[in-house]
């Protein structure tokens, strides 16, 4: 059996590996991702759901929250513990969580999301101009 | 021979119909089992409304009075220019009820009328909004989620009242950063605004701020309460409304 043009082709095959796997070379080596540190409220141990479940869904409640409050006027959540919290963000999650840069930007600056809660809403460390 | 097509399909029918079912009840499962409710302290009514005595309320330093309180509280910037966001301000009678008069009395000439929106039964906002943005609660307040506004402005051509504002420009460059109230957000850049009857503070027990700052000359209350304060006000005195031939059933009412 014979490789027609086999030189180039074996030539082709090394390049587009060798750029295909660059990134594992580069990356070779170096710590693997850990989750940022958070700086937790410190008189709060409990927040409005699981930790898991704030961790994963706390967009969806927010979106929730937000409809809740503003089309239905229920202002309440009720979590399954039977614990009420006023539906705000400025009002309820920021009174814990005190510093958007210590919480929030950690991991969405990691997960390089940009969610625009801040262009309205009013962190809890104010604003600078 | 049971291996029939016939037998195939039914078997591959209760397996999806069941898959389904699993699916299904493990997303229902999977909720947390919580439950809303308004707040105890809220107040409530079945139609909001204002009256206005612009006899006690009738100059241009006593509605500024009105809009600052207004303004302090849900964060509205100053912008100097054609491009001011209000939520309340003070116009002459002709801009206000668009009647014309040539030999009228000098008070009512002199005399500067506090308008805002006038959270109407029909809103030609509401009905003209492509996002519903702009929506009528079941309350009769015509309130705003600014987390949909695309900021196209079909709202401000329906009003008829001039009650909106759109903000040409980051209003946090205008705003006094050092004092804005942080129970309320601001707004950005591209979403229009207008008075929202401070359904935040009536949520929290609340009377609007303005009426709170008017020292009686704004009455606000229940339309649909034959005992309410405005009812009251309103069959004490004659009131008119702002532009009623168009049929949008203002809220506000003036006492002339």
């Amino acid at each position: 059996m014979k490789l027609y043009n086999g030189g180039k082709i074996i030539t082709g095959l090394v390049i587009f590996l060798g750029i295909f796997l660059a990134p594992l070379a580069y990356n070779a080596g170096k710590a693997a991702y850990s989750q940022p540190k958070l700086k937790l409220p410190e008189n709060e141990k409990e927040c409005v759901e699981s930790k898991e479940f704030m961790r994963t869904k706390h967009m969806q409640l927010l979106n929730e929250w937000r409809d809740y409050a503003l089309r239905d006027g229920q202002r309440f959540y009720v979590n399954s513990k039977g614990k009420e919290f006023e539906m705000s963000l400025q009002k309820t999650c920021m009174k814990c969580h005190t510093n958007k840069a210590e919480f929030c930007d950690k991991c969405h600056n990691d997960a390089s999301v940009t969610p625009y809660c801040w262009d309205c809403h009013i962190q809890p460390e104010g604003l600078k101009k | 021979m049971n291996n029939t097509r016939r037998n195939f399909l039914k078997f591959a029918g209760l397996t999806a119909a069941g898959l389904c079912v699993a699916s299904a009840g493990s997303v229902i499962a999977a909720g947390t089992g919580s439950t809303i409710k308004d707040g105890e302290k809220a107040l409530k009514a079945k139609r909001w409304g204002m009256v206005i005595d612009t006899k006690k309320a009738g100059t241009k330093e006593a509605i500024d009075a009105l809009a600052k309180a207004c303004h302090s509280v849900h964060n509205v910037p100053d912008i100097p220019g054609t491009q001011n966001v209000k939520w309340i301000w003070a116009v002459g009678f002709e801009e206000a009820f668009d009647q014309p008069n040539n030999y009228m009395d000098e008070s009512l000439e002199k005399r500067q009328f506090a308008v805002l929106c006038n959270h109407c039964s029909s809103p030609s906002c509401v009905r003209v909004c492509p996002t519903k943005a702009t929506y009528q609660r079941p309350d009769g307040i015509v309130a705003m989620d600014y987390h949909r506004c695309i900021g196209c402005r079909y709202c401000m051509a329906a009003c008829p009242f001039g009650a909106r504002s759109f903000n040409f420009m980051e209003p946090r460059l205008h705003l006094d950063l050092a004092n804005l109230n942080k129970s309320f957000p601001t707004r950005m850049r591209g979403v229009v605004e207008k008075c929202n009857f401070c359904v935040d503070r009536l949520a929290d027990g609340k009377i609007p701020a303005c009426v709170e700052a008017s020292q009686g000359a704004l009455v606000f209350g229940d339309l649909s309460d034959p005992a309410s304060e405005v009812r009251k006000v309103l069959r004490e005195h004659y009131t008119i409304r702002r532009k009623p031939a168009l049929g949008t059933e203002p809220g506000v009412y003036y006492i002339i």
